[in-house]
């Protein structure tokens, strides 16, 4: 059985060894222990001997050959034996190749001229981009956050750093092109547009200047559980038929209305040196509507089913928006809530209704991190902030009407029984 | 709460541990019949005997590849450096075979030991008696490196590591052993590698320990007179590393100043900032600065020795300018 | 010494010698990486010394530890798998060659810098007498090692403290590839011991008898009297220092005359001669450890390698962050 003996490993940090001279020919004989080839090494030369009896069958390198360790160097077997050589990983070009043709390799293209390319014009409006702009990486981020253009800031750190201090000053005070060394800058000049105001926004304007010089408002946030709800609202839906659905607004209008029995003094209007605690539970919902803003009123919405409230107030919007208004369905609400859930908003805080004691501003029902039992978990939580008006109320009681409507909230139930 | 001196919270935590533990003992220079050079093992001879408390040839080597020896066969040894200067002349066994057994052996053996050195400069001693060479034994993983800055953690530390399975370098440090500190009264442990903010503020973060801590604290005091407030992260363990406390408070000052005794170049502060960087890229609203010893031995005149040593005005500085 | 037993050591003197020739080829095959100490020579040595000692005697020694391994017990396939780095090996495939160990076979290692385990072996005699058991630590190291601060230090501490450590010195004529007479001041490394007070013999090395005699001896006095003892054993390594040694520090012919007093060779002469085996029966042996050496092979390179998350395993015993 014929053996192939490879270029043996001689050191731990060999990696190839120059065949000096075969010490046997193709055709000898040789014995176990006798001498096959002299190998020199980095290191030293040394004759490496047989492990196996027999025949020299091929002689695979030649003297003077450089051979990686492991590659194969004789065949030694019995005579006429045939062996086929294991093909090695990399091209077969390197034990049969003729040495007398050389492998001609294909130019390289030479690298194109550039005389004919028109040298850049490099114009004053084009060169403030490559200014290096020296500022802190926080100060980078917190530009990059609110939209403000570094080299419009005058930087008061070491060096004239630009620091977050002075992005954070740029932002409050508005400032645009207040630095003295900002580049000229050419912009294209558009005209302005002219837009009346629309009768509902002129009102809508009147109304609410005068809330905010006469009423005091104080604002209370409160963050809802709405893992209940969400889960409700889906059950519910599952048996209501398209166009039926519920919304998440209306199980707040429900709760809303629950919770202002337990607080009449927020469901109420001042008048003169009286707080007016009003019998009926009439619950305005804003809505938007082409040049302002609207109310609809879902009228003792506490005894209303959330259906009842869903219904009322999908068709009356419905109306509002196409122009129909009847009068009643406008007014007469004691309590408001506006809803910017629809638009991502996480969180605002409305103007009162006047002459209402309080609006209720309700935020997006998102999915977020919450720590329950030490553990992190996925929740869903709800911001809404109430305005009160403060000759009529205080913290406490804004306080614990929000308390009660998260009550409602994080057990529906409530609102169906 | 007791209050005592950093010397009796470390000597308070061998004796528990060996009156705890039958397989601690102590072995060293001068530890038994002389009491410690530092007078940390004062009297432990009288109540131990000496064989717990082993007087032992200068040779370092045998210390602690003596101690290396005993804990692989199952008892837990406290060997003793009379200074962190002559563990050099141990070298090969603290970096190069303690921290290696256990893994080039496949988990098959362990060694539980701690290795007490005492570090630091400023009582004139020259050049060759020091030194703060920590960083050197804190960059070889499978060595565990603590140097505590109070004597709370002292105590709770260095029980911790004659409890520990790992190998541990417990670096004390000379002119700290009469500060007084509040030390819980009874039994109490302090966990290894967790760094702790020793004082609160919301300018600037000092990250620090061991003799740096006493400093900063100091530079604080004199800092919160001039209206800036800041806040020490003091690492107690510098392998493993617990960055968490640090970026936490660099999330929140934005600006950072370290401080060691020992040199500045290929330092602590510079493991310190790399990782901020790393970590808290955005955070950056200043260069991190690093309050360290000049770079030279440290003489013997003690006027040129207190130049090389980092102070508190330097570390006040060194806030200042990263607060412009 | 009893039949048995004397087959027995033959049979470890045939395996090491033969794993040995067998790890040489496979180290060449490019199979086995980094460096390998081969104990070809010095089989006598090893056997002799651990036939001696009770099970609860500790033995650690220097890289040359693949005898050494086999001797105390551990199996061929742990030590080939290992020198192949697999998962199999004793060590996990991450100590190698030169980091061969297994505690409960009170086989300490396996040790790389030189005279490095000395001051190690005086600790593990310093645990066991502070234990209060009468176990013998039995430290083996080349000649070579007598030259280095460790050597002293160890040995000075364990006289100073009456540790029960057994120092054997196998004193193979050459340090890597500097004559003893070249590198340490005294060539009878035994004399070494008298410069501390410390009992010390010599033996001859190429006959294992002789050398488990001298062990047991040793062993005695050092447990008896609770005093470190030196013992030099005298022998020859027939191959060079480690893989790839181009040994011009000797001559060939030096080699080839060393080969005819060869350990092996000599017992297989004494067993002959004082009939305690017939040549059938040593032949058999042989055949027998030919067979368990080629198993070895074939669980090595059949076993798997570590998992890449195994970089990560066993550097601290209380893991946690890194």
């Amino acid at each position: 059985m014929a053996e192939i003996i490879n270029m043996p490993k001689l050191g731990f940090d060999m990696a190839e060894g120059v065949l000096i001279e075969w010490a046997k020919q193709e055709g000898e004989t040789v014995e176990i222990g006798d001498v096959l080839a002299d190998i020199e090494t980095d290191k030293v030369t040394v004759e490496i001997e047989s492990t196996v009896a027999g025949t020299i069958l091929r002689l695979l390198v030649n003297q003077g050959d450089v051979v990686p360790v492991t590659a194969p160097i004789v065949i030694i077997g019995e005579p006429g034996e045939e062996v086929d050589l294991p093909v090695p990983d990399d091209s077969e070009s390197s034990v049969e190749a003729d040495v007398d043709t050389p492998i001609i390799e294909s130019a390289p293209e030479p690298p194109r001229q550039t005389q004919d390319m028109p040298a850049p014009v490099i114009s004053a409006g084009t060169s403030h981009q490559q200014e290096k702009v020296k500022a802190s990486p926080l100060a980078k981020k917190v530009a990059r956050d609110k939209n403000v253009d570094l080299r419009e800031i005058v930087g008061t750190g070491p060096g004239g750093r630009i620091v977050r201090r002075d992005v954070e000053a740029a932002v409050a005070s508005g400032q645009e092109s207040a630095s003295l060394s900002a580049p000229a800058f050419s912009a294209i000049s558009r005209e302005d547009k002219i837009v009346p105001l629309t009768k509902l926004r002129q009102a809508i304007a009147r109304r609410l200047v005068e809330v905010n010089q006469e009423v005091p408002q104080f604002f209370v946030t409160h963050e809802y559980k709405m893992e209940a709800v969400m889960e409700m609202r889906a059950q519910i839906n599952s048996i209501l038929p398209e166009g039926e659905k519920l919304s998440v607004n209306d199980f707040i209008v429900k709760a809303v209305a629950l919770a202002l029995r337990e607080f009449p003094n927020l469901n109420a209007s001042l008048e003169g040196d009286k707080v007016i605690q009003h019998g009926t539970i009439n619950v305005g919902n804003a809505v938007a509507v082409e040049g302002g803003l609207l109310t609809v009123v879902s009228k003792n919405a506490d005894q209303k089913t959330l259906r009842q409230i869903s219904m009322e107030v999908k068709n009356m919007a419905t109306q509002v928006r196409a122009g129909k208004i009847k009068p009643e369905d406008i007014e007469g609400s004691t309590f408001s809530i506006s809803n910017l859930g629809m638009f991502d908003v996480e969180h605002f805080i409305a103007i009162i209704n006047p002459p209402e004691a309080a609006i209720l501003a309700v935020g997006s029902a998102l999915e977020v991190p919450v720590v329950e039992d030490g553990e992190i978990k996925v929740g869903w939580r709800m911001k809404a902030t109430i305005s009160v008006d403060h000759r009529i109320s205080d913290g406490a009681e804004a306080a614990q009407f929000m308390q009660a409507l998260a009550r409602y909230l994080e057990k529906p139930l409530l609102l169906v029984v | 709460m007791a209050r005592i001196t950093m010397r009796e919270a470390i000597s308070q935590a061998l004796m528990e541990e060996m009156d705890r533990d039958p397989s601690v003992f102590i072995m060293g220079e001068e530890v038994g019949v002389w009491g410690g050079t530092y007078a940390v093992t004062k009297g432990f001879y009288d109540k131990y005997g000496p064989e717990r408390v082993k007087d032992t040839p200068i040779a370092e080597n045998a210390i602690v590849g003596g101690a290396i020896g005993a804990a692989m066969v199952g008892q837990r040894p406290i060997a003793e450096l009379m200074t962190i200067n002559f563990a050099f002349s141990a070298m090969d066994y603290i970096v190069n075979q303690a921290p290696k057994l256990h893994y080039m052996f496949g988990g098959q053996i362990k060694v539980p030991m701690v290795i007490r050195a005492v570090g630091g400069g400023g009582r004139q001693l020259g050049a060759t008696h020091s030194q703060t060479p920590d960083v050197i034994f804190a960059h070889f993983p499978g060595l565990k490196v603590v140097s505590p800055g109070t004597p709370e953690d002292a105590k709770g530390l260095l029980k911790s590591a004659i409890r520990s399975d790992d190998p541990i370098f417990f670096i004390e440090n000379a002119t700290m052993y009469q500060v007084r500190g509040e030390v819980p009264e009874g039994e109490y442990t302090t966990p290894i590698g967790v760094s702790k903010v020793q004082r609160s503020g919301n300018d600037v973060t000092i990250v620090t320990y061991a003799k740096g801590l006493e400093l900063s604290m100091k530079a604080a005091d004199q800092l919160a007179k001039e209206g800036i407030q800041a806040e020490i992260v003091d690492l107690r363990t510098l392998r493993p590393l617990d960055m968490g406390p640090v970026l936490e408070s660099f999330k929140k000052t934005n600006r950072a100043v370290i401080v060691e005794e020992g040199w500045k170049s290929y330092g602590v502060g510079a493991e310190i900032t790399s990782r901020i960087y790393e970590e808290a890229f955005d955070y950056i609203d200043a260069p991190i600065l690093r309050v360290a010893q000049k770079e030279v031995p440290l003489p013997y005149n003690r006027t040129l020795e207190q130049s090389a040593l980092p102070q508190v005005p330097d570390i006040v500085a060194a806030v200042k300018e990263v607060m412009k | 010494m009893n039949k048995e037993k004397q087959l027995q050591m033959y049979r470890e003197m045939v395996l090491i010698r033969r794993l040995e020739k067998r790890g040489a080829e496979l180290y060449q095959d490019g199979k086995i990486g980094g460096f390998m100490h081969l104990y070809i020579g010095q089989e006598a040595v090893s056997t002799g010394i651990i036939a001696a000692r009770e099970s609860r005697d500790r033995v650690i020694t220097a890289y040359r530890d693949h005898g050494v391994a086999l001797n105390c017990g551990i199996s061929a396939n742990e030590v080939m798998a290992e020198l192949l780095g697999k998962a199999t090996g004793m060590s996990k495939g991450k100590g190698g060659s030169m980091h061969m160990a297994d505690p409960d076979k009170n086989m300490w290692g396996g040790h790389a810098i030189v005279g490095g385990h000395l001051p190690i072996a005086s600790g593990m005699a310093l645990g066991d007498q502070y234990a209060g058991n009468d176990n013998v630590t039995i430290c083996m190291f080349g000649e070579g090692a007598t030259n280095i601060g460790y050597f002293h230090e160890a040995l000075n501490l364990a006289k100073i403290w009456g540790l029960r450590v057994l120092w054997v010195c196998e004193n193979n004529e050459y340090g890597m590839g500097t004559a003893v007479e070249r590198a340490s001041a005294v060539s009878e490394i035994r004399q070494k011991a008298e410069g501390y007070g410390m009992k010390n013999s010599s033996v001859n090395g190429r006959d294992v008898l002789k050398v488990h005699n001298a062990a047991k001896e040793a062993l005695d006095y050092v447990r008896s009297n609770s005093q470190p003892y030196l013992l030099e054993v005298e022998t020859y390594r027939l191959r060079g220092h480690s893989m790839g040694d181009p040994e011009r520090y000797r001559t060939q012919d030096e080699v080839l005359k060393r080969k005819e007093n060869e350990p092996i060779r000599t017992f297989r002469k004494q067993l002959l001669s004082k009939k305690t085996a017939t040549a059938k029966k040593l032949d058999a042996i042989d055949a027998e450890v030919d067979v368990e050496v080629q198993k070895s092979v074939e669980f090595a390179e059949s076993s798997p390698e570590p998992a890449p998350e195994a970089l990560w395993e066993n550097v601290y015993v209380e893991q946690g962050e890194i």
